[in-house]
């Protein structure tokens, strides 16, 4: 491939707020599963409205169902208007999918790509100009590599004077193996600049405000250390069971399906350093460190720092819940956890010592994904009764993802009146009531991105592998060592045995 | 849905008993729902003339939810002498429990035009301290805005946005003059300049293929059609367009209802073109045409679902057939009562490209 020559710089697109992506087409693999109808059409639409879309944009659906140009765009129409974030405007709805194209096939047949190449030929001679392409894999993991090789073969990997980029939905491998092996395979057709590994999590304001929180503050950096800070505890809980996903779920569990991405993500958010510019490879570079930091457990270390567990019956939201092996599709006696705590260390010089709790679990009390920084003691109460300082307890900054958006900081208050008496308040920040723009969702950003070829938001291998090499000894210690595993009612605080994770007086936040 | 009003109101009041009323109603509505929280993110002062304020507060009413935190509205009677003043703090939203519903807070003061010149230090004590704070006067009452612009004794502002509209100018000579002076000290936020964005956004992407970028330079010709009185709308375009590419534009002449001028350009002359279109109920642009020296063409048209756009490629070397493209660029419009909301969030914001626009502008009236 030629390396385009740097272009001038556009001078009409200072100040915008909006800044233009170059002419894509766009293919969707997996275009009439389930992911594509509820995030990736809507988001699509959402960015038409919006006018964020590139000024000439192609979309192209492919999957394994057989049906017409005209029939997969009545069902995208009907997608948008069933699961899109705003009421559509029925003109940029008709408009959007007027020209898209529909590739029908098995994924490892040839006459599919031929089929692509066909319709990405077209849209490029409709709009005048080589489109830039992106290939997005919502499929089955299994299709990923195959994908990729026939798009090697098919010689649509690459070409000259357009940038073309490929985008790989999550889970990326189910072990330090198959991620290993999956990134040879990506990488022997695509650069690694041509590769957006989604991690969604990434596309939401909150989790990025978590870089401004700490790099656009004097206030909390300095504190920022193993001198100040006594134990991170990171939550992502849910109150809802499986649902329909017993199929997916019972092959991934808890560990794969938020801790292995979602959750190092955010640790490695909270623990890097502060990155040389806001840019790709010095934010990946950065989060590539912490991760490296957290040694790798050996399978015999497992039952020391992770616990898992499975939802039994309850009561949620006041009703009568199932146990996790009393739902739909999962297999009688399954051992996959519904819950899953870690108890991890950054071995580096700012972070050693702490200790990072990690936990997620369906089923649980309440939905929450939140981040809590809880700040060493004073080393020193000047109140003299104990009634009196019994009020004093750590400061905790607590950075809400989800559903509440917004920081909190608990503070020491003296209550009023003639006693010195101590009380935790909260000062809180809450998104909703000091920002006038509404938050685009995750997909949205993610895809202009990508269209972009801004990875920032984006895993690069060297972090999916370091994630997986954390993960990797525990998924093998669970395996070695099936069930009974320990159980929580459902609309619980989780397993009892998860507080065998904690140093000290710690307690796990209340959900 | 659930929806709390707490109203406090006084006759021949003032802006301290105003302030405190405002901090009862905030602590009331926060201590009967824990779920309602206080919003903190615009204080927007509107003057406005007391007969047609049932028409502004229809205007801020459907801004959506670019709604400011706190809105004072004064309410101007020309021989009123004492303040009257109503304030309300409500809570639209579905507090259910766990998430929260933000406060609306608004303040009514019905005051005389003998208050205009002094008119921060009624203000003063009714905004939120440490917030931006726009003002907005629709019906002129330049007194009040400068009182508010202009700190007193040395001090800083009240205000540090004016948010003005200058398709309401009769004529846009003083109405641009007033706004450089105005912009000289705050930020402005014009709705005419913003009605410009789209049109802004899609000549950028354009442009923005590396395969195009160099046409930029060779631009001879730029028209463009307004309609409904936004004559203003187009010199921003224009003014911007003389900015961001390096162009020194002379003042245009009038030619029936056609305007016209030229720009010096590295590479030579561009002529400049605005003429009214009479087929637009509604303020803005109807359509931008730039063409280059080499024949290529690019016209973007108001249409539904977003502007068309026709582009025509120049021949080249050994192909003399002219290509022409038609397409749709995709976006929403938001309509006009939506510009007033977007007015409000850009009074968060600020855009380096319009200052120069407007001092362009100015330039091109002459």
């Amino acid at each position: 491939m030629t390396p385009a020559p740097d272009p001038e710089p556009n001078p009409l697109v200072e100040g915008l707020e909006r800044l233009p992506v170059h002419p894509t087409a766009l293919v969707i693999f997996g275009a009439t599963g389930d992911l594509a109808k509820r995030k990736l059409l809507p988001a699509l639409y959402n960015l038409a409205h919006e006018g964020a879309l590139p000024e000439r944009f192609g979309l192209v659906g492919t999957s394994r169902s057989e049906m017409s140009h005209d029939e997969f765009r009545q069902q995208a129409i009907q997608s948008v208007r069933q699961f899109s974030r705003r009421v559509p405007d029925e003109n940029v709805l008709a408009k959007l999918f007027a020209e898209v194209r529909y590739v029908p096939g098995a994924f490892d047949d040839d006459g599919v790509y031929a089929g692509l190449a066909e319709v990405l030929g077209e849209l490029d001679a409709s709009a005048g100009l080589p489109l830039n392409r992106c290939f997005y894999l919502s499929t089955a993991p299994t299709f990923f590599p195959v994908i990729v090789d026939q798009l090697g073969r098919h010689d649509l990997a690459r070409r000259d004077g357009t940038e073309v980029r490929v985008i790989i939905e999550k889970p990326f491998g189910r072990s330090l193996e198959e991620a290993q092996a999956l990134n040879a395979r990506v990488l022997s057709v695509f650069g690694e600049e041509q590769v957006f590994r989604i991690d969604h999590y990434l596309g939401k304001e909150t989790v990025q405000n978590v870089l401004a929180l700490r790099f656009a503050n004097t206030l909390f950096e300095p504190l920022w250390n193993r001198n100040y800070i006594d134990n991170v505890q990171i939550t992502a809980s849910e109150d809802i069971g499986i649902g329909t996903r017993a199929g997916y779920y019972d092959t991934a569990g808890a560990l794969r399906d938020l801790v292995q991405n979602h959750m190092l993500q955010l640790l490695s958010l909270l623990c890097m350093e502060p990155p040389i510019a806001f840019e790709a490879d010095p934010v990946r570079d950065e989060k590539v460190k912490v991760l490296r930091a957290i040694r790798a457990p050996t399978i015999a270390d497992v039952a020391e720092m992770a616990v898992r567990a499975q939802y039994a019956p309850g009561i949620a939201a006041g009703e009568a819940a199932p146990g996790y092996l009393e739902e739909a599709g999962v297999p009688a006696g399954s051992t996959t956890e519904t819950y899953a705590a870690l108890r991890l260390e950054v071995h580096n010089w700012r972070w050693a010592g702490v200790p990072m709790y990690l936990r997620t679990g369906k089923r649980l009390a309440r939905k929450v994904t939140e981040i809590a920084v809880t700040l060493k003691a004073v080393p020193h109460v000047a109140f003299q009764s104990p009634e009196m300082s019994g009020g004093v307890r750590p400061n905790v900054l607590v950075l809400t993802v989800q559903p509440n958006e917004g920081v909190s900081l608990s503070i020491g208050a003296k209550i009023p009146g003639s006693r010195m008496e101590i009380r935790t308040v909260n000062m809180e920040f809450l998104y909703g009531t000091a920002f006038l723009s509404q938050s685009p969702e995750a997909y949205e950003r993610l895809i202009i991105d990508a269209m972009r070829g801004d990875a920032t938001l984006f895993t690069r291998n060297d972090e999916v592998e370091a994630q997986w090499r954390i993960c990797d000894p525990i998924v093998k210690a669970w395996e070695q060592a099936p069930g009974p595993l320990p159980q929580y009612p459902a609309g619980s605080q989780g397993p009892a045995e998860a507080s065998s994770l904690l140093i000290g007086d710690s307690r796990w936040r209340m959900i | 849905m659930s929806t709390i009003d707490a109203v406090w109101n006084e006759r021949d009041t003032s802006p301290g008993a105003i302030e405190e009323a405002l901090r009862r109603l905030v602590s009331e509505c926060h201590a009967s729902m824990k779920a309602c929280v206080p919003a903190r993110t615009l204080n927007l002062v509107c003057v406005v003339d007391r007969e047609w304020s049932g028409e502004i507060a229809n205007r801020l009413r459907r801004v959506g939810r670019y709604h400011a935190s706190r809105t004072v509205v004064c309410a101007v009677e020309p021989r009123r002498t004492t303040i009257d003043a109503q304030a309300t703090v409500s809570v639209e939203g579905d507090a259910r429990s766990g998430e929260f519903a933000a406060m609306r807070e608004l303040v009514i003061v019905s005051l005389g035009e003998r208050h205009l010149a002094d008119l921060d230090t009624i203000v003063d004590p009714l905004v939120v301290t440490d917030l931006r704070t726009a003002v907005w006067a629709p019906h002129g009452h330049p007194e009040a805005v400068d009182a508010l612009t202009t700190g007193r004794t040395g001090g800083a502002p009240i205000a540090q946005v004016v948010l003005t509209d200058s398709v309401d100018e009769p004529d846009p000579r003083p109405g641009l003059a007033r706004e450089c002076e105005l912009a000289g000290r705050s930020e402005v936020v014009d709705l005419a300049w913003l009605r410009c964005t789209p049109w802004r956004e899609r000549l950028a992407a354009a442009y923005d293929p590396p395969q195009r970028r160099g046409e930029l330079q060779k631009l001879s010709k730029i028209s463009v059609r307004y309609g409904h009185d936004s004559l203003v709308s187009g010199l921003l375009l224009v003014g911007w367009l003389c900015t961001q590419l390096g162009w020194r534009p002379d003042a245009l002449t009038r030619h029936g209802t056609l305007l016209r001028g030229r720009a010096r350009a590295r590479r030579g002359e561009v002529e400049l073109r605005l003429e009214p279109f009479e087929g637009m109920a509604v303020p803005g642009l109807a359509g931008v045409e730039t063409r280059s020296d080499n024949g290529a063409l690019l016209a973007l048209e108001r249409g539904e679902g977003g502007l068309t756009a026709r582009r025509r490629e120049p021949p080249t070397l050994g192909h003399d057939d002219v290509y022409e493209h038609v397409w749709t660029v995709l976006g929403a419009s938001r309509g006009e009562p939506g510009i007033l909301g977007e007015g409000i969030r850009h009074a968060l914001m600020h855009d380096p490209t319009f200052n120069s626009a407007l001092d362009a502008a100015r330039r091109l009236l002459g």
